[in-house]
C-alpha cells in the first residue's frame, strides 16, 4: 500500500456517526460511507466522505459485540451512491465500551481498499473515533488519518 | 461456455480497475478459478487457505445466491454473468 491514506470528512458527518453509536449503545451500530477518492492512480491521496448510509446491523443474536452487513444492504447502500454520484468507499461501526481499534474479528472479516470508522462509545458518550484500510496483504490494518472539516461561517 | 464476472468495487485495484472480466468457465466455480489466475492476488481476498470462499464472499449467478444452487459446482451457460457481492462484518 502507499503512504499512509488520508480521509476527509465534515464534523457534521462525524457527528452523526457519533450520534448513531450512542443511540444503538450498548448495541454496535453500522453504516456505508459514501464518497470519492480524488485520484484513483496514486493510492496516496485522499479519500473524502459526503454522505452516510446508515444500516441496522444484522447480527440480532450478538449485537453488543457484532455488527452484520448483508449483501443485499450492500447493494442497497452502492445504489444509494450512485444516486448521488458517489460510490460506497467504505463502513463504519462502533465499538460499545472498547476502543476504536480494529480486532481480530474486523481483520478476519475486512475487504481490501474500503476505509472502516470505528467509534468507541462509553457508557453512551462517543469518544475515540478511527479510520483503517486493510493491507493487501491481509495482515494487519494501516491507520488512516482522519480531517476533520469544520464548515466556514 | 463464456461468462462475464462482476467484480466488486473493492477488488478492482487488484484486477487491473476493470469493472468485469470475461472467462470461460463451465462451473461458477471455474470461473473463480479462472479469475484468480488471471487476477492472482484476488485469490487470497475471496478464499481462505484452505482453498474455501470466504464466508463474506456472496456469489451470485445471474440473481440467484451459489448457495441455493449448487454452489461452486453451480454449471454455467453461454452469456451467465457472474457476481461477487460482499456482505460486511466485525466487531469487537
Amino acid at each position: 500500500m502507499a503512504n499512509a491514506a488520508q480521509l476527509k470528512i465534515s464534523a457534521q458527518l462525524a457527528d452523526k456517526i457519533r450520534s448513531h453509536g450512542a443511540e444503538t449503545y450498548p448495541q454496535e451500530c453500522c453504516g456505508a460511507l459514501l464518497g470519492r477518492d480524488t485520484d484513483v492512480e496514486d493510492r496516496s491521496l485522499y479519500r473524502e466522505i459526503h454522505a452516510l448510509h446508515p444500516l441496522i446491523n444484522r447480527r440480532d443474536d450478538s449485537p453488543r459485540n457484532r455488527f452484520s452487513v448483508t449483501s443485499q444492504d450492500v447493494l442497497d447502500a452502492e445504489k444509494a451512491a450512485t444516486s448521488q454520484g458517489l460510490e460506497v468507499v467504505g463502513w463504519y461501526h462502533s465499538h460499545p465500551d472498547h476502543p476504536a481499534k480494529p480486532s481480530q474479528y474486523d481483520r478476519e472479516h475486512a475487504w481490501p481498499w474500503y476505509s472502516y470508522m470505528i467509534v468507541s462509545v462509553a457508557n453512551k458518550i462517543p469518544e475515540d473515533m478511527t479510520s483503517w484500510r486493510l493491507t493487501d496483504d491481509r495482515s494487519d490494518f494501516q491507520m488512516e488519518d482522519i480531517c476533520l472539516q469544520h464548515a466556514v461561517s | 461456455m463464456s461468462v462475464k464476472v462482476i467484480i466488486p468495487t473493492p477488488l478492482r485495484v487488484f484486477a487491473g480497475k476493470q469493472q468485469s472480466t470475461e472467462v470461460t468457465a463451465k462451473t461458477v466455480g471455474d470461473a473463480l478459478g479462472q479469475l484468480t489466475t488471471q487476477f492472482g492476488e484476488l485469490r487470497k481476498h475471496l478464499f481462505t487457505e484452505e482453498g474455501k470462499l470466504r464466508s463474506f464472499v456472496n456469489v451470485y449467478l445471474n440473481d440467484e445466491d451459489i448457495r441455493y444452487l449448487s454452489k461452486e459446482s453451480t454449471p454455467t451457460k453461454d452469456g451467465d454473468t457472474i457476481s461477487i457481492v460482499p456482505s460486511i462484518a466485525g466487531g469487537i
